[in-house]
């Protein structure tokens, strides 16, 4: 059984799984530096933020939905984290404490709104996240009166720069909080009831309704850990970069739906997973990393990045067909005879 | 025949066609013959190879041997396009209409009459009224095919198949879902067709009706043409036992020796949304509970409310006496009610997981434990649902959308036996499946009732019902206009029950969900 879902999982993720490997010989061969450590170790600090947004993001596609909003909320989330870090009336241990949550909060708070109008008045979230989208980068520039908010504690950078591994195996701490987001996420949704839900819901809503569940309720909880995750990616861009600002976060909606795409999650829902998204986000930091080492201008990278997205898309639509036209036709027809009624 | 020009011998024939998909053979050495101007009926069960024979000869696929000549001439059409140029039309089971245009421009979707550049909609509307005239249907074409019933929209597509020089045209089941009356009218419209000297290919499940309309049957099975009789010299048993290759017992069994418990649901005067009629009904344990009704007269509403899926502005429900409070599906299922609904595909499995995601769908508490699935749990419980009705499948892995109508029936029901619900209510249950899936899915309706559950079964298919129900509920245009028990049933009597209300209610005014289509 063990054998044949790690086999099952390779075939299914096999396709962007190769595409990242072929990316990593071509560039390995041809852009100088490429293969370095110092490089490795800057593709995943340059990944892990948009690998955790896209965990959230993962959870509003697969039940059909999207969310426009992440990156104003990211930036709200920064800004309300880092007022609270900087607030001079807490003792450094307690400001980072509460700057955390007030961040997660922030996230899951919009989020929750998100999730909660879409359902209750059966707006699409495209529509409700577009307004987020608005409503927080507003916010955000109101509360910090756009203003960048910067001097957080030392130790909070520290942990944003920090490395630990054994010897000469060193990984980012970031790049492994984004790792373990992307492993809670494929545990839950390929484990728990919620996740099942989820499947389910983005299959067949109206099924999922019938069959005594209330779909709306964990349609809002989906959401709401896509804002969780939009929270914890803030927290991670502050102790990265050390600052917090109102006009951070600019087209990351794009980004982490690029990145779910390519890791094959249908925009219609129910089809799709975490690892996916994982290779998806990689095959887009790789892309750009490798094309930057190439001597490709800004502009020039865009272009590429954008055109893979689309071909990846195509490939991904191809196999799936190629699959069904495989497996399903007229298959009743394969089956033995019904059994003759006594 | 009559016209002179046009090829006179056997209009289509089939000369040892083989269509191969990957590792099946749809059809296999099919040599057939259809004479211009007759109705020729294709029957066999799910996966014979009707389907696959149709899309031959409207070019969705290519023969893989074998040839196909259509008046005489060699015939391979690459796209559906080419075939319909040839004259051959088809109305698909599922209907292929534009929901939000309408009627006018879905008939002459393929050629709008144009004027300047512009689409001409007094010309395009004076033509729909003629070829809408000609099927029958009188609906404005201005109506939008959204808001049409099924028979209606079944006879735009049939006006729409017209609307080029049809030589042949291919029904596949086009009764499913219509009522005695709608296909009545159905049939006329055919035989007019017919005395034009139009083709007609016929494909159905329905084998009364089969010797209504045919002038020859042939039976596949297995991708094999079996035979081809006349029909007035067939008789449905020979066709059954052609079409399953052994001999049937009877058609519809039924169980005098399970016996009755408590009631083990009552409603009282239920109304649905829309509906001014409030119904009242029970059903005990051991019970099969027959709803019979023209499409339209509340029946399916009447569950729907009942069940909680759709708003219930009055009535109250008791099971086992005690009354429940039902506002959505989860409290129905909560008191051990379910619903099989009609559309098995859009509302009752999800189709793209798998068999045991299905199943346990209904009850995921019972296989998981704070909150993470139990896999074991979850794979032994549907292993075992999956043999003990004889779901054939491969494995409980596969995707609900690789089986077969029967069987993703039979899966339905068993994702309600995961639940243990206690009332079931089944929506046509057998509609779109076979005769011998059939049979297997009234024996396991008997099995349920044997166990003591109550079993309410909506149907369309009178023979079906007064088969195997001990008693059946009468709707007419939104009300309960009988109840009749076993020993007196009769198809009139039920009938005449069913349209009482809409006799005497002009148009059926009164109900305005339920106008009796077309």
């Amino acid at each position: 059984m063990r054998t044949r879902q790690i086999l099952n999982l390779l075939l299914r993720e096999a396709g962007i799984g190769l595409a990242l490997v072929f990316l990593l010989i071509l560039f390995g061969v041809f852009a100088p530096r490429f293969g370095s450590a110092a490089n490795f170790t800057n593709i995943l600090v340059q990944i892990s933020i948009n690998t955790v947004i896209s965990v959230g993001m993962t959870f509003a596609i697969l039940l059909g939905g999207i969310d426009l909003s992440v990156g104003s909320v990211l930036a709200l989330a920064t800004v309300v984290g880092g007022l609270v870090i900087t607030h001079e009336s807490f003792s450094v241990p307690t400001a980072i404490v509460l700057s955390l949550l007030a961040s997660m909060a922030v996230g899951m708070a919009c989020g929750l709104f998100n999730g909660w109008v879409s359902e209750r008045w059966k707006v699409h979230s495209f529509i409700v996240t577009l307004g987020m989208l608005n409503i927080a980068r507003g916010a955000a520039l109101q509360v910090s009166h756009s203003r960048t908010i910067f001097s957080f504690p030392p130790a909070f950078n520290a942990v944003g720069t920090m490395m630990v591994g054994y010897g000469w195996f060193q990984l980012p701490v970031i790049f492994l909080i984004a790792a373990a987001a992307v492993l809670a996420g494929r545990f839950v949704l390929a484990r728990t009831v919620f996740g099942r839900l989820i499947y389910a819901i983005g299959n067949n809503e109206e099924a999922v309704r019938l069959s005594g569940h209330n779909p709306s309720r964990y349609k809002v909880a989906a959401f709401t850990v896509t804002g969780a995750m939009v929270g914890l990616a803030a927290i991670m861009y502050m102790m990265r970069l050390n600052i917090a600002s109102p006009i951070l976060g600019v087209g990351f909606e794009l980004n982490a739906i690029a990145a779910v795409v390519i890791g094959g999650t249908s925009m219609s829902g129910g089809k799709g997973s975490m690892i996916g998204t994982f290779l998806g986000a990689c095959i887009m930091g790789v892309l750009s990393n490798g094309l930057l080492l190439l001597g490709m201008g800004d502009f020039a990278r865009q272009m590429v990045t954008g055109f893979i997205i689309v071909l990846a898309v195509i490939i991904d639509k191809d196999r799936a067909r190629a699959v069904v036209a495989l497996t399903s036709y007229e298959p009743t027809h394969a089956e033995p005879a019904p059994a003759a009624p006594t | 025949m009559n016209d002179p020009v046009a090829w006179s011998g056997d209009i289509i024939e089939l000369q040892g066609v083989t269509r191969r998909f990957p590792g099946v053979v749809a059809l296999e050495a099919v040599d057939l013959a259809i004479r211009r101007g007759e109705v020729h009926v294709l029957v066999g069960q799910n996966g014979a190879g009707k389907s696959t024979l149709v899309k031959l000869l409207c070019g969705i696929h290519p023969v893989s041997e074998g040839h196909i000549l259509y008046e005489g001439a060699p015939f391979a059409p690459r796209t559906t396009l080419e075939s319909m140029r040839a004259g051959i039309r088809v109305v698909h089971q599922e209907l292929n209409l534009l929901p939000f245009l309408s009627v006018a421009e879905n008939v002459f979707f393929e050629h709008l009459p144009r004027r300047f550049g512009l689409v001409d909609l007094r010309r395009l509307h004076q033509r729909t009224e003629e070829a809408l005239l000609e099927v029958g249907l009188s609906v404005s074409p201005r109506t939008r095919v959204e808001e049409l019933g099924v028979a209606q929209m079944q006879l735009v597509e049939i006006a729409k198949a017209l609307t080029g020089q049809s030589k042949v045209l291919i029904l596949d089941e086009p009764t499913a879902t219509l009522t005695p009356r709608e296909i009545g009218r159905l049939f006329e419209i055919l035989r007019r067709l017919r005395a034009r000297g139009v083709t007609i290919i016929y494909i159905s499940h329905r084998l009364q009706e089969v010797f209504d309309i045919g002038d020859r049957i042939t039976v596949l099975r297995n991708g094999r043409k079996i035979e081809t009789l006349r029909t007035s010299e067939a008789r449905v048993p020979q066709i059954v036992k052609l079409m399953v290759g052994k001999e049937m017992g009877e058609e519809y069994p039924f169980r005098p020796e399970v016996s009755q418990g408590a009631e083990v649901l009552r409603v009282d005067d239920l109304r649905h949304r829309g509906s001014p009629h409030p119904v009242s009904f029970s059903v005990r344990a051991g019970e099969l509970l027959g709803v019979a009704g023209l499409v339209g007269a509340g029946r399916t509403e009447t569950m729907r409310a009942l069940f909680g899926a759709d708003p219930r502005p009055s009535g109250r429900i008791f099971r086992n006496g005690r009354e429940v409070h039902i506002r959505r599906p989860r409290d129905a299922v909560q008191a051990g009610i379910c619903l099989l609904t009609e559309d098995r595909k859009a509302q009752g499995v999800i189709l793209d997981m798998p068999c045991y995601a299905n199943v346990t769908l209904t009850n995921l508490a019972r296989v998981s434990r704070g909150g993470l699935l139990q896999a074991a749990a979850e794979r032994s419980s549907t292993q075992s649902l999956v043999e003990d009705l004889s779901i054939k499948t491969p494995s409980i892995h596969q995707l609900v959308r690789n089986l077969s109508g029967g069987n993703q029936q039979k899966l339905v029901i068993a994702k309600w036996l995961f639940r243990q619900a206690e009332v079931l209510i089944f929506d046509e249950p057998t509609r779109g499946i076979d005769v011998g899936a059939r049979y297997e899915i009234y024996m396991l309706l008997w099995r349920l009732a044997e166990q003591g559950k109550g079993i309410i079964i909506v149907s369309s298919d009178l023979p079906e019902i007064m088969g195997v129900c001990h008693r059946i509920l009468v709707f007419s245009n939104g009300r309960v206009t009988g109840e009749v028990q076993r020993s007196e049933f009769s198809q009139e009597k039920i009938l005449s029950l069913a349209y009482q209300e809409f006799l005497r209610s002009p148009a059926g005014a009164a109900y305005s969900a339920a106008a009796p289509a077309v």
